[in-house]
């Protein structure tokens, strides 16, 4: 056992922190003004762009695999860690977007036209008064999107392979050990993964439990 | 010198009605708008403040806000508004909220003298009351020096005492900055003390407009007070009835007629007079 743990190969673990780091990172610039955009418009489109972003959600991870697999085999994608990260952003993209529209919905509207009335831009009023009154919002955004990636496996395993230190994140070396039948290493890393997926959960909900109660953030 | 020509469809608790507004407010005139919930009063504010849109013409200062042709958005029409709900910048201290409008801390400074709100600069707005979160609203409204200031019911979600003492804040502000104010207010007390015109709307029109003295003192018929009140209860005392009258905050019991009881109902909405008397003040 002890041999095992020493032997084991955190490089899985590591690339799915990298691939789950980047993508929460890419995906909270893009992110950001599609939800401001969505919380603000009355546009007709709206119910159209919101659908398309809940799309993965709903969808098996192998369909939206399988069409990122097609266009990926047309620009030489596939199998790399590049193409990992711009597939995980389509995978991921609705649990960023849909806690940051929420958030941005429920801030009174009048304190925005407030800022406006002070003669303040768009941009300034998002990043000064809306982004830090939605603090809970935004922390949920982050950290589910983050938790999310971590936790991917059917797009990964089709469009990503398992190349080692390249593609194999965690989710699809446990598979691996599995088929392997070396169920010790599997059991190490699912717990490990059961471990970390738990605390960041609950800190999650420390945090916004605790918000609530003292009534707002300072 | 503001002009106002505007017409918008609303669709309100009443259906749908247009709003018709031809007005003009000389500068430096605190005007009271008033008139029953769902008249207008709210959306002729966002309107002016270009926070809604609306067919027609509005003018200020030479300076076009919008015609047919152009539309001067919100934030150059460099004007302050006082929510009904504060609506305070949560993540900013008072100081901060004020200085977000305007970078000028000596300005900041007086406000929050005039309106003793300075020990508690550094207070966040939930930890204050509703009293001190308006006269922030206040300040801050007054931060970039508007030439305009529209007040939606600033006062109304408080208690007699903190009101008064705000109209007195509002009145020195009005002074001290020369600003033409347009407040929307249900309160004939607080228009008298605060207001020289007085503009009533009514589903979406200008019902009234007058000097506060000719539209306040209404004085049709010869008696001295009356009252618009509510009857709550009609009694039988002997051979007389005594209906309980909801006046204001107040009940009176007023004596009527057998005839009169037989034609009044509960509910209905009555106007209480009373002739030659002398009132003593206590």
């Amino acid at each position: 056992m002890l041999e095992t743990l020493q032997n084991l190969d955190l490089t899985p673990f590591l690339l799915s922190f990298k691939l789950a780091g980047l993508t929460t990172i890419i995906l909270f610039i893009i992110s950001l003004p599609l939800a401001w955009y969505l919380s603000q418009s009355q546009s007709k489109i709206k119910p159209l762009i919101e659908a398309l972003t809940a799309l993965p959600i709903v969808l098996p991870p192998s369909v939206l695999g399988f069409y990122i697999l097609i266009v990926f085999s047309q620009i030489d994608l596939n199998f790399s860690f590049v193409g990992l990260v711009i597939a995980s952003c389509f995978y991921s993209l609705p649990f960023m977007v849909q806690p940051l529209q929420g958030g941005f919905e429920s801030l009174n509207k009048n304190m925005l036209e407030a800022s406006y009335i002070a003669g303040k831009s768009q941009f300034i009023t998002l990043f000064r008064v809306a982004l830090p009154n939605i603090k809970p919002a935004l922390l949920t955004a982050l950290i589910i999107t983050f938790a999310h990636t971590v936790g991917e496996f059917g797009v990964v395993l089709m469009i990503g392979g398992s190349i080692p230190d390249e593609t194999k994140v965690a989710s699809i070396a446990i598979y691996e050990m599995v088929e392997i039948m070396d169920y010790q290493t599997a059991h190490i890393y699912a717990g490990l993964m059961v471990l970390i997926s738990f605390v960041v959960l609950l800190s999650v909900y420390i945090f916004n439990h605790s918000n609530k109660r003292i009534g707002g953030i300072h | 010198m503001l002009s106002i020509n505007i017409t918008k469809k609303l669709y309100g608790a009443k259906g749908e009605m247009d709003l018709k507004i031809n007005l003009s407010i000389k500068q430096g005139e605190f005007v009271a708008l008033a008139g029953e919930s769902g008249s207008g009063k709210t959306t002729l504010l966002r309107i002016l403040a270009g926070l809604e849109e609306a067919k027609g013409k509005i003018v200020f200062e030479d300076r076009v806000w919008q015609d047919s042709a152009s539309f001067l958005e919100t934030q150059k029409r460099e004007i302050g508004f006082v929510f009904q709900d504060y609506a305070l910048f949560d993540n900013m201290s008072v100081e901060q909220n004020l200085l977000f409008v305007n970078n000028d801390k000596l300005l900041a400074k007086e406000l929050l003298e005039i309106t003793e709100l300075d020990s508690l600069k550094d207070r966040f707005p939930k930890t204050l009351s509703g009293g001190q979160k308006q006269r922030v609203s206040l300040c801050r409204a007054l931060m970039n020096r508007p030439k305009l200031l529209l007040m939606d019911e600033p006062l109304s979600a408080l208690d007699p005492m903190m009101r008064n003492k705000l109209q007195n804040e509002i009145l020195i502000l009005h002074k001290r900055f020369e600003t033409t104010i347009i407040m929307v207010s249900h309160d004939p007390s607080e228009i008298y003390r605060l207001a020289s015109r007085v503009i009533v709307l009514d589903i979406g029109t200008v019902i009234t407009d007058g000097t506060v003295k000719e539209t306040l003192l209404q004085t049709s018929g010869s008696q001295k007070f009356a009252f618009e009140g509510e009857i709550l209860e009609i009694i039988k005392v002997d051979v007389i009835y005594v209906a309980i009258v909801a006046i204001g905050q107040q009940l009176v019991e007023v004596v009527i007629a057998k005839e009169e009881a037989n034609h009044l109902i509960v509910g209905q909405k009555i106007k209480v007079g009373t002739k030659s008397f002398s009132p003593r003040i206590v």
